[in-house]
Parts: structure tokens; C-alpha cells; sequence
């Protein structure tokens, strides 16, 4: 009997060894997946947003002509055609160019940019009218993806935004040294536009940057007092399980959910302005608000009774325990806490459509109520725009983003490890 | 802000009115060296002083800021000639609107009449009017507050606990706020949806076949008579979060398996962090990679299959939702198996089941309750994600269970129905809050199964 069942494990053995191998294998293949998919991101990201930090330029000789900026003997800034001065420039270059429409075709080189940029040097300095200077101008962006190699230039002329005229102009130019890709500084100086070559995220960082300014110092003090009620002073009753029930909820609801608590409650009901940072910062803070709370009630369950009883022996009350005593060995834990609901907040969206912050803004935010979108929001609208130039700096914003998200993550764990104490 | 200087006087008077409660009791008390004279610490009195000083007066200014402006447009309107003030309401705002356009300086868009001229120069006389009395009134209360603290310390006043009980409803108001967020989320949403079912019956919505949510906006126009039957929305999103749990869950469920089970402890320590990056990455970068990497990507290999994908297959943004959700699953699948006891494990292994039998027919019944729970809280997830299905799954409501199809999830149609600029009361903005409801009720209820099934699961074990 014995031999026959040692016998029936012998000849299953090889058959069960081998579910043993594909169950490891499968895990280990799993476990594959995750990473794999995380180097094909970072990999698809990298290539299709570093050449995004680089940007085409134009070397112009342009004649600052007092006819055309000053008409009247005084300087006109707003209606005087400065785009016309930059257009003259590059007609000089290529002399052999005439007519109408191959003109144009050759002004298309162009970003619009150029003619703000000289208007920007007159506005500057007035000094510089009747003199000839030499300046780098942006190229446009179908220009810039030729140089960078997104537009295939031997393709069929019908299969592209660029001519065969247009990249010879500009071969020639780059043959005479007159045409350079340098650092792109409009990416983190600018606003949006509606032009490539000229959009930034200086206004999405500067909306993203008030709106987390009013949710740390909303969520921050609401979050730690809650945590220190729930963990310290709450009475076991019906409340305070409501409450911990609540928040374990809260941290789990769809944060779109937030966004329409937002438009009804802050925007119709309360009147607040639409596309403001105030407003989002109200809508993050709630959104954050749990994350903030547990991580704090877990902070202040780590400190040991030892230093509460300590405290209450030589007479302070349950206040004074907790704010001379618990709090401040709870902080580290309470700041690393909110430093991750922070960046959970930094990378949220889609509340943010809701209440109205993906309109197109050009100008930079400079307080609580300026309209202002937020840097999630801009790569989602930049996503959306069909040139090719823009999927491009698509990528290097989602690069920065993820480059704040990986800075303040560190911030954390930096802080955990220096101030965490080991009881 | 106006009242930014309102604000940093209170703030210093408050600053001052705590030197001098705290000064005042020293001073009753007969000098520094005599504190043990004192219920309380110097200092107690002086932030004593402080909150009767400030609390009354920062919630008058509150209450002042929040019903300034109606009261000065009902005095306005009042005083406006008869026939205005019959208006309907909606033409009433228009010219409350006007009125403080022109008020505000911003006249260039207002046709300027007499009346309004009148009115505007009202308006701006009430609400400097009102500035001055705010400023008089504010501040004459704090000073009374502050007052009435200083007179009512004496050495016997047990200042420390009249201070701690204020603290204490400073934190037991804190910590209610998670519960106002529920209740302010629950009622606007279900307010709006009230008046949506108002005008569409609440069958239609539940089981119409046929979502188009244009509306007409004259009664001629043809073809947008606006229709609002969500299954088709429902079926998208559950076909939707059906792939993305084919992904998250046996991927989830293995790696944390191999991570607990297998791997040496080298291996594990570089995977778990490298897989919470992907937990941290934000959804909208999720979303463009899905709509701009993965979905060009399954649409060429299914035509390499002879496979018509439309170009926003609902199998991309599944995909690519699924791996997000697999550092969830995984690590409270890892909670689960580290749950149990391992007297399990080792009497399984004594008894001479390889490591996957034990696996399979030891831990994962045992854990199987919080593995069931964490994949509620990931369905829930995967039910209320936004921007990977805004930017990767199209927006036309089609019934179908072609993962290689273009569909809409109910997230989605919140988003487009209210992004842009819409007027308020309409069916089509109505309708987004209806939605909202529904995803609401859903997730609330997923949440709410799964975090007492895996917290009761823990209990059992502990």
C-alpha cells in the first residue's frame, strides 16, 4: 500500500516540478511586465521629447528702418510691422526669390516670434533705430522639425508641410552657418500659443504653483488638526466612526467626482471666479485632505505612550501633551505625508477641468484669481493640437513634471530618513 | 483683495491683545517671580485675550463678505424704476450683471443708459459705504472682545482651560470637514440630478439605448433633439475596466506572488519601488502615452491580424489603465498574503506541496478575501478614471463589446458635456451631474464593500 502511494508521487513528481516551473516563470514574466512597460515609457518619452529642449534659429541682419518704426518721428509700438522688418531680412538673403507666393513661401521660415522679438529690442532700447543688427530669430516650427528630423524630408512634396523651395533655403542657410539649434528658453519663459515655437509652461507652473501655495496651507493645518482629534481626543462613538469611514472613503472617490463638488459648491454657489488657482487649490485641498490625514494619524500612532504618560505624570494637560510633545515628534511623518499628497495633487487633472482651468491662456498668472490652467492641464491641451511640434513639447512638459513629482518624492524620503526616530 | 488690510490689522491687534492679557496677568499677579500665583501660565491669558479679540470679529467680517453683495444688489434693484424691477429674473442679472460692468469700470461692452449710469454710481456708493462701516464695525468689536478678556482676568480665572476648550472645537471642526465634503459632494450632485430627472425621466436614463446629449438650441434645428439613454456609456465603461482588470489582476496577483514567494530579496528590493513608480505617475501622462504610443501601436498590429481597430479603441485605453492599476492590485495582494499566518505556509510545505501548490491552494483561498477586496477598490478605480479614457477613448456612444471599437465611458461624457461654456440649466449640463450621481453611487458603494471586506479579512488573522 505504502510503496504504491510513494510510487504515485514518484511518477506525478516530474508533472508537478513542471506547474512548479510555469507558476514561477509566470511570476517572474508578471513581474516583467510592470517593468518592461515602465523602460518603454521612459524610453518613448525621452526620445520624443528631448529634442524638445533644443530649438531652431535664424541669424537675420535686420535693417531697424526709422521709416518703418518710427512713421511719424515717433515709435510706434503697436501698430508699427516689425514682422515686416524680419521678412525684409530674409528677402535680402536669398535675393534670387520674387514673386508673390514663393515670397511667402519663403516668409513661412518665419515664427512670429520674430517680429516680437524685435519689437521687444526697440522697446528696449530706441538707440538702435537706423542701425543694422545682427540677431537670431526663431524658425518656425515646421522649420524646426525639418532641422530636428521629424519631417522627412525625402518624402513626396504633397506628403509634407514643407516645400522642396523651403528646404533648400534653408540647407542654404544652414551651409552659411546662419541657421543654429540652441538651448530652447521660451519653453520655461513663455505662456501658451497657439504657435509652437513659441509656447511655454511658465504659465502652467506658475498656476500649478498657487494653486499647491493655497492647498498645503489649507490642507496642511485642517489635516494635522483632524489627525490629532481622531488619534488623540475622539471619543469610540457613532461620530467618530462616521468621520474615520468618511475619509477612508473620501481618499478612494473618483477625483472627477471633487471637480463637480467644485463647479456646483465654489463656482455656481459661492460665485468664485472660474479658471482661478484659488479655486483649484480649494478643490486639491479637499482631494488631499485624506491622504494628509491618514498619513498624520499614522505619524502620531508611532510615538510611543511612553512619552504621553510621561508628560501627563509631570502634570501637563492632554493639550499641552500633544502640542509640546507628540506633535513635534510627529511632525516628520505629518510632512512627508503631506509632501506625497502634494505631489498626488501636482499631477491631477481632471477635477481641474471641471471647474473651467483648460481654457487657452497666454498670460502668465500673477495671483489667487488670475485665470490660470496648471501643468497636468497644459500637457492634456497640448496633447490634443495636431502639430507635430507640439507632441514634442508635450513630452519635455510631461519630463518636467514627472521631474518635480520625482523631486518632491525624494524630498520625502530624504526627510524620513533624516528625522524618523526609531523607538 | 480689499480686505487684505482689514485682515493684517486684526492680525496685529490680535498679536498685541495677547502681550497685553499676558502682561495684565503678570501684572495682577504681582510680578514675574510670583507666577504660582496664577491658575495658568502667563501666557494662557494672553492667547485667552487674543481669541476674544479675534473670534468674534473674524466671524463677523465672514459673515459680512458672504452676504456684502446681496444686500447692496437688493438695495440697488430696489431703487430702481418700476418697470425694471417687474423683469424676469434672468433679465434681472443681466442687469445686475450690467450695472456692475459698469460699476467696475468695464463699460465697453455696456450700452449706457441714464437708469444704469444711476445705478452703477449707486452701486459704487453702497459698497464704499459698506467698506467704511466693515472697517468700523470689525475692528470697534475687536477692541470690545479685547476689552472684555482684560477685565475678566484675575489670578483665579482658569484661563488655560477656557483656551484648550476653544482648541478643542478648533479640532473637532477640522476633522468634520472630511464629512462636509461628503455631504457637500452628495448634495450638489444630487441636487442637479433632481432637476436633470426633471426633465428626463429617469428610465429613459437608466436603460435608453441612444446617447446623444446635443441639444437644440432653436426649436427648428434638426437632428439634436437630445437623447439621454446611458447604457451605452455604461456598457463602454465596463468594457473598459473589464480589460484593464484582465491586465491589473493575474498580472498584480503574480507579481506580488513572485515578490513575496520567489524572487531574493535583491530583486525585490529594486522591483517594489520600481513598480510604485508606476503607481505615481500622473494619469494624464498615462493618457497621452496611451492615446499617442499604445493605440497607434494596436491599431497597426490588428491590421497586421486583418483586424479593422478604430484608431481610439477602447482596448489601448484598457490597457494601458490596467497597467496603472497593477501596483493596487499587487500591493494589496502582498497585504493579503503576508496576512496570513505562516504556520499555514509551513504545514503546507511540511506535508511536501511544492511552493506553488501551497500557493494556490493554501494561501491565495485563505487570502482570498482581501485579494477580493483590493480588486473592488481597483474596479473602482479603473470605474472612475478620467484623463487615460479622455485622451484615448473616443467620445461616440457605441453598444458594443469590441474591445478593438471606439467607445465612451461615463467619466468622459462628465468631462465633454461640461468643458467649454455652457449655460448652466440646460439638459446637456444637467446630465453630467446625473452621470456624476451614477459614478458617485457606484464607486462609494465598491469602496465602502471593499475596505470593510479587507479590514474585516485582517481582524480575522490578527
Amino acid at each position: 500500500m505504502s510503496s504504491s502511494t510513494s510510487q504515485k508521487v514518484a511518477a506525478s513528481l516530474g508533472r508537478r516540478h513542471r506547474k512548479e516551473r510555469i507558476f514561477r516563470y509566470s511570476g517572474m514574466l508578471a513581474t516583467a511586465v510592470g517593468i518592461v512597460f515602465l523602460v518603454v515609457f521612459f524610453a518613448d518619452l525621452i526620445g520624443k521629447g528631448s529634442s524638445a529642449f533644443v530649438q531652431t534659429f535664424l541669424q537675420l541682419d535686420v535693417e531697424m528702418s526709422a521709416d518703418v518704426i518710427a512713421p511719424d518721428g515717433e515709435i510706434d509700438l503697436t501698430y508699427a510691422d516689425f514682422d515686416g522688418l524680419a521678412k525684409a531680412a530674409l528677402r535680402e538673403q536669398f535675393p534670387a526669390v520674387s514673386g508673390r507666393s514663393e515670397r511667402r513661401e519663403l516668409y513661412r521660415l518665419l515664427s512670429v516670434g520674430a517680429g516680437y522679438q524685435i519689437r521687444g529690442l526697440i522697446a528696449a532700447d530706441a538707440e538702435l533705430i537706423g542701425t543694422t543688427q545682427t540677431i537670431w530669430v526663431p524658425a518656425a516650427a515646421n522649420v524646426d522639425m525639418l532641422v530636428k528630423g521629424n519631417i522627412d524630408a525625402s518624402t513626396d512634396e504633397s506628403q509634407r508641410p514643407i516645400s522642396d523651395a523651403q528646404i533648400a533655403w534653408i540647407e542654404s542657410m544652414q551651409a552659411n552657418d546662419r541657421l543654429e539649434t540652441r538651448f530652447n528658453r521660451a519653453l520655461f519663459t513663455n505662456g501658451d500659443s497657439r504657435e509652437p515655437e513659441l509656447a511655454g509652461i511658465r504659465g502652467a507652473l506658475m498656476g500649478s504653483f498657487y494653486m499647491l501655495l493655497v492647498t498645503v496651507v489649507l490642507a496642511l493645518p485642517i489635516g494635522v488638526a483632524a489627525a490629532i482629534y481622531l488619534e488623540e481626543f475622539a471619543p469610540k462613538n457613532r461620530w467618530s466612526d462616521l468621520i474615520e469611514v468618511n475619509i477612508n472613503n473620501l481618499a478612494a472617490v473618483p477625483s472627477i467626482v471633487f471637480g463637480l463638488l467644485g463647479l456646483a459648491v465654489f463656482i455656481n454657489w459661492a460665485a468664485l471666479p472660474r479658471s482661478a488657482p484659488l479655486v483649484g487649490g480649494l478643490v486639491l485641498s479637499l482631494l488631499t485632505l485624506p491622504v494628509i490625514i491618514i498619513a498624520s494619524r499614522a505619524a502620531i500612532k508611532s510615538v510611543p505612550p511612553s512619552i504621553r504618560e510621561a508628560a501627563l505624570g509631570l502634570g501637563a494637560s492632554r493639550m499641552q501633551v500633544v502640542f509640546h510633545h507628540v506633535m513635534p515628534l510627529a511632525m516628520p511623518g505629518m510632512l512627508t505625508g503631506t509632501i506625497i499628497g502634494m505631489s498626488r495633487a501636482l499631477g491631477e487633472s481632471a477635477p481641474l477641468l471641471m471647474i473651467g482651468m483648460v481654457a487657452f491662456i497666454v498670460d502668465v498668472p500673477g495671483g489667487f484669481s488670475d485665470p490660470a490652467t496648471a501643468l497636468p492641464v497644459q500637457i492634456y491641451l497640448w496633447a490634443d493640437s495636431p502639430e507635430r511640434a507640439f507632441a514634442e513639447r508635450t513630452s519635455a512638459a510631461i519630463m518636467v513634471l514627472l521631474g518635480f513629482l520625482l523631486l518632491m518624492n525624494l524630498v520625502a524620503v530624504v526627510l524620513r530618513k533624516r528625522l524618523e526616530r526609531k523607538w | 483683495m480689499q480686505n487684505t488690510t482689514l485682515i493684517l490689522i486684526l492680525a496685529a491687534m490680535g498679536v498685541a491683545a495677547f502681550f497685553i492679557g499676558r502682561g495684565r496677568s503678570l501684572e495682577l499677579a504681582g510680578g514675574p517671580g510670583n507666577v504660582s500665583k496664577l491658575h495658568s501660565l502667563p501666557g494662557y491669558y494672553g492667547y485667552f485675550t487674543a481669541i476674544w479679540c479675534l473670534l468674534p470679529a473674524m466671524f463677523l467680517l465672514l459673515l459680512w463678505v458672504m452676504l456684502e453683495a446681496k444686500v447692496i444688489i437688493a438695495l440697488v434693484v430696489s431703487s430702481l424704476p418700476e418697470a425694471q424691477q417687474l423683469l424676469s429674473a434672468g433679465e434681472l442679472n443681466l442687469l445686475v450683471n450690467n450695472i456692475q460692468n459698469l460699476a467696475a469700470g468695464d463699460a465697453i461692452s455696456v450700452e449706457t443708459n441714464s437708469v444704469l449710469q444711476e445705478a452703477a454710481a449707486q452701486f459704487l456708493h453702497y459698497s464704499a459705504r459698506s467698506q467704511q462701516l466693515l472697517y468700523a464695525v470689525v475692528l470697534s468689536v475687536a477692541t470690545l472682545g479685547g476689552l472684555i478678556a482684560w477685565r475678566r482676568i484675575q489670578p483665579d480665572l482658569r484661563a488655560r482651560n477656557r483656551v484648550e476648550r476653544v482648541l478643542l472645537l478648533a479640532l473637532i471642526a477640522a476633522s468634520s470637514i472630511a464629512v462636509f465634503t461628503t455631504i457637500g459632494i452628495v448634495l450638489s450632485v444630487l441636487f442637479e440630478a433632481i432637476r436633470f430627472f426633471r426633465e428626463v425621466p429617469l428610465s429613459d436614463f437608466l436603460f435608453g439605448l441612444n446617447w446623444s446629449p446635443q441639444t437644440a438650441i432653436r426649436a427648428d434645428q434638426v437632428g439634436s433633439s437630445g437623447s439621454f439613454g446611458a447604457i451605452p456609456l455604461f456598457t463602454g465603461t465596463l468594457l473598459i475596466t473589464a480589460i484593464a482588470m484582465l491586465v491589473a489582476v493575474p498580472v498584480g496577483l503574480m507579481t506580488a506572488i513572485y515578490l513575496a514567494e520567489y524572487s531574493s530579496r535583491q530583486v525585490r528590493n529594486t522591483a517594489k519601488p520600481l513598480l510604485e513608480i508606476l503607481a505615481g505617475i500622473p494619469t494624464v501622462v498615462y493618457g497621452f502615452f496611451a492615446a499617442l504610443t499604445v493605440a497607434p501601436w494596436v491599431r497597426r498590429t490588428g491590421e497586421m491580424f486583418g483586424l479593422e481597430v478604430a484608431s481610439e479603441s477602447a482596448l489601448a485605453a484598457g490597457l494601458v489603465m490596467g497597467i496603472m492599476i497593477i501596483p493596487l492590485v499587487s500591493s494589496l495582494t502582498d497585504d493579503a498574503i503576508n496576512a496570513v499566518p505562516s504556520a499555514m505556509r509551513d504545514g503546507a510545505l511540511g506535508l511536501g506541496s511544492t511552493r506553488s501548490e501551497t500557493m494556490l491552494k493554501v494561501i491565495i483561498p485563505a487570502a482570498l478575501p482581501g485579494i477580493v477586496g483590493g480588486v473592488l477598490l481597483a474596479v473602482s478605480r479603473a470605474i472612475g478614471e478620467t484623463m487615460i479614457v479622455v485622451m484615448a477613448a473616443g467620445l461616440a456612444a457605441n453598444l458594443t463589446a469590441n474591445p478593438f471599437e471606439a467607445v465612451t465611458t461615463v467619466t468622459v461624457q462628465i468631462v465633454t458635456l461640461l468643458v467649454g461654456d455652457q449655460e448652466f440649466d440646460s439638459a446637456k449640463t444637467l446630465a453630467a451631474f446625473a452621470l456624476g450621481l451614477m459614478l458617485f453611487v457606484v464607486t462609494l458603494i465598491l469602496n465602502v464593500v471593499g475596505l470593510h471586506v479587507v479590514r474585516k479579512y485582517r481582524e480575522q488573522y490578527e
